[in-house]
């Protein structure tokens, strides 16, 4: 079915790339509005959220129903399969660049602050006396005011486990659909989506944890700033990665995808071993070091 | 490469665009929206050449005369945001959605309704960043690196500028997703790697560094975003941050995006130059790998920007050393170009001639930038003109000449008619002299002392500066002439051959002049003698 057709597909016209720019326009446009103040900003922010996500049900409905009715050859989906690999890397660069703030504020920031390098001229025991350059720290300004850490071998590790984990069902999951066995399928699915949501829960549980109890927020200083940014930023693309692998679990269930045909499966798991991969470097540089 | 393919469309018998405006918003077709891509670009030129002139103007002589303070440093902020993201860089993805396919044997694009997207979130970005200057306080007025603490006092236009950042960085990611996927899977048969025009080389690796370097810039100004808005303190001493932690992040991407402003302008004289010397590139594979070095080693030059602001002696040492290495994979093209023409048989069409001007004004810029990279002279030469005439050489008689000449050469190919070859050569001759009189004064007035980025100046500057805004305005009101002479030739002129130029070589030019709208349904078969000449 897939072969006969033959040709690369070249779709004829398209409507869903400018309604994603409309959309993002008034999204981010009913931001930056919101942001400066205006009142009614927020009901332009959700204007462009529902045009976003009516375009994205609507070009991955499309992509879907041709992918289903045989219209992509081998050489489409290598296609899919070369852009979404570069779409991770892209990705892996956008938290490099968080990443690399933290590493540049513990290596270097905090302890110039301190008074270390330059020879013992360094201005900053003049401007900040008593300043200990110890991390965790919210700056010589004490930014924020005190606050107290997460530690890493309590949720954070139980969080480790369950990614890891899921990392595994997933597999799991690919490993039966190359067999053709739909039920274990669905359910090593299932069990992977449960894991990122519960991962989630515990996500959101700690944020909140951290705010009532502990006074570490965004605004902590620079320790809040890199915490949150970095484990904000995960959360939101573990998020987007369990509503794709929802979606693959949907279309399992609906018939769809064959042992040799399954590129979206693939993508959405690639994308899972993506945050699974990030969450470990988060947990040893952000929560244990 | 896996499959062969007798590529053809299913679901629509028609070959022909569609009637109506609407054609262009809906088109999936690569030569459409490259045509997209260089309208938008030519007019995104006019508009930060506008705010250029405005600059000269405000500089012809000391004092405040036009522009306010405040309006200058909007002025030079934007003009550099447009330039860079909405005028170069979409010239040269026009560029390469209209001659990568054809130039590999591909039906089009890999993923053509992404290649939709990847132009239209371009009007909307520069909608909502040119837009700032109808806010209160106006445009962004910090520079366009946008260095903290400066840029966070900006008022109403940070939030604007950061999200239309952001739209672009989009648009470029996926615009370079779809020029990575169509070289390394759309190949026709034969069309092996080391057979690839030196142009679809240049943009493999140029993509590799927009998806390597757009993520960085939307981490920097994503941080800069929550540092004004929700409280951070990544670039706040005060909290344990390093304003000069930006910088870093900054010109981490910074580098890099210097080099996707040029390698595709070295693609596309590598193209020109072998045409009208008759003679295959010299060092074809030298001029792979140099490409690829210099791409690898613009990763680790980032900080030869920030000389002045305070690093251990072992940074500066070592960014002064590598950005001198980009020096050599840089000497080896000069050289081949210089090699290609040596004893050719050469004639000088208009894009010859941009070819040639780019290859001597571009050296000058990179010799300037050699200087630049020498830490204890770079403490003198720091934001001053001379930092301003570097750059612009290799920006200007750089990236635009190559663009301009990419034009004159593949226009009649694009349009199947002619340009106007006299008129084309006074637009050569009025740019490059009058580009050197704009540009090569700014090398003086800085290395006397003239600071960048300021509206007023000491009275000693004057002569220099007057000579140079001169200079502007000839070289921006001879882009007209570029204006009324693609106009021309799109609408009518001599008909040109399938192979347009004597000695030009690759499979775009086996294509009718204009192409058909869509091209190598059936793949092509690549020879070696079609690929090298």
């Amino acid at each position: 079915m897939v072969a006969a057709k033959g040709g690369y597909y070249i779709p004829h016209g398209t409507k869903w790339p400018i309604m994603g720019s409309i959309g993002l326009f008034t999204l981010l446009g009913g931001f930056a509005l919101l942001l400066n103040g205006n009142a009614s900003a927020d009901w332009i922010m959700i204007v462009g959220a529902v045009i976003i996500v009516a375009m994205m049900i609507g070009w991955f409905g499309t992509v879907i129903g041709e992918s289903e009715s045989g219209t992509y050859n081998a050489q489409v989906d290598l296609s899919f399969r070369h852009g979404m690999m570069w779409f991770i890397f892209s990705e892996v660069l956008f938290f490099a660049a968080f990443f690399g703030a933290l590493f540049y504020a513990r290596i270097y920031a905090v302890p110039w602050l301190a008074g270390e390098g330059a020879g013992g001229f360094a201005t900053g025991p003049w401007l900040w006396p008593g300043f200990e350059g110890t991390w965790p720290t919210n700056g010589p300004g004490d930014v924020g005011g005190a606050f107290d850490i997460i530690p890493a071998f309590g949720i954070p590790f139980i969080n480790t486990i369950i990614l890891v984990s899921s990392g595994g069902t997933v597999t799991l999951a690919h490993w039966a659909l190359k067999k053709n066995e739909r039920g274990k399928l669905c359910w090593w699915l299932f069990a992977t989506v449960a894991l990122g949501l519960v991962f989630l829960a515990l996500q959101g549980y700690e944020f909140a944890h951290a705010y009532a109890d502990l006074n570490l927020t965004l605004g902590s200083g620079v320790y809040g700033s890199t915490f949150f940014m970095l484990t904000g930023f995960h959360g939101l693309h573990v998020t987007i990665g369990a509503i794709m692998l929802l979606v693959m679990l949907l279309r399992s269930m609906k018939g769809h995808f064959t042992p040799e045909h399954h590129f979206a499966f693939e993508a959405a798991a690639w994308y899972w071993h993506f945050v699974d991969v990030v969450w470990i470097g988060l947990f040893i540089f952000v929560y244990w070091l | 490469m896996s499959t062969s393919y007798a590529a053809h469309a299913d679901d629509h018998h028609h070959h022909g665009p569609d009637p109506g405006l609407l054609r262009w918003v809906f088109t999936t077709n690569h030569k459409d929206i490259g045509t997209l891509y260089l309208w938008f670009a030519l007019i995104m030129f006019f508009v930060g050449g506008f705010l250029a002139m405005g600059i000269r103007a405000e500089l012809f002589k000391p004092g405040l005369q036009l522009l306010d303070p405040h309006l200058f440093n909007q002025f030079t902020t934007m003009h550099a945001l447009i330039m860079i993201f909405g005028a170069i860089m979409p010239a040269f993805v026009g560029f390469a959605n209209w001659l990568v396919p054809m130039m590999v044997g591909a039906p089009d694009m890999a993923l053509p309704r992404l290649n939709n997207w990847s132009f239209w979130l371009l009007p909307f970005a520069f909608t909502l960043l040119i837009g700032t200057f109808f806010l209160p306080g106006g445009a962004p007025a910090a520079g366009w690196t946008m260095y903290p603490p400066l840029v966070l006092q900006g008022g109403a236009n940070v939030a604007f500028m950061i999200f239309a950042v952001h739209i672009m960085g989009i648009s470029s990611i996926m615009g370079a997703i779809n020029i990575i996927v169509t070289i390394l899977n759309m190949r026709a048969p034969g069309m092996t790697l080391l057979r690839m025009p030196l142009f679809v080389w240049t943009w493999l690796i140029t993509a590799f560094l927009l998806i390597a370097a757009m993520p960085v810039l939307a981490g920097a100004v994503t941080m800069l975003l929550t540092d004004k808005f929700f409280g951070t303190s990544f670039f706040n001493a005060a909290g344990g941050g390093d304003p000069v932690m930006f910088q870093h992040v900054f010109w981490f991407f910074g580098h890099p995006e210097v080099y996707i402003l040029i390698l595709p302008a070295f693609g596309i004289i590598s193209q020109i130059i072998p045409t009208f010397a008759r003679k295959p590139l010299f060092g074809y594979e030298s001029m792979v790998y140099a490409t690829a070095s210099i791409a690898f080693i613009s990763f680790i030059v980032w900080a030869h920007h920030m000389f002045t602001v305070g690093m251990p002696l072992s940074g500066e040492l070592f960014f002064m050393y590598t950005t001198m290495l980009i020096a050599v994979p840089t000497g080896v093209k000069v050289f081949n170009w210089i090699a290609t023409m040596w004893r050719g048989s050469m004639t000088f069409e208009t894009p010859m001639l941009w070819a040639i001007a780019f290859v001597v004004l571009f050296t000058i810029g990179g010799f300037s930038g050699l200087m630049l990279a020498i830490t204890p002279v770079d403490f003198q030469y720091h934001d001053t003109y001379f930092v301003v005439a570097h750059f612009h050489y290799v920006l200007v008689t750089g990236a635009i000449f190559a663009i301009i000449g990419g034009v004159y050469y593949w226009l009649p190919k694009w349009t199947g008619h002619m340009y106007d070859e006299t008129l084309g050569k006074w637009h050569f001759w009025i740019s490059t002299i009058s580009v050197n009189v704009l540009f090569f004064p700014q090398h003086f007035l800085g290395l006397a002392g003239m600071p960048r980025r300021i509206p007023d100046y000491a009275v000693q500057f004057t002569d220099w500066n007057m000579v140079s805004s001169i200079g502007g305005f000839v070289f921006g009101l001879s882009q007209l002439m570029f204006l009324y002479i693609v106009v021309q030739t799109i609408r009518g002129g001599e008909k040109v051959t399938e192979r347009v130029w004597e000695g030009a070589h690759g499979l775009e030019w086996t294509l009718a002049s204009p192409p058909p709208y869509h091209t190598f349904e059936e793949p092509p078969h690549v020879t070696e003698a079609e690929a090298h000449g």
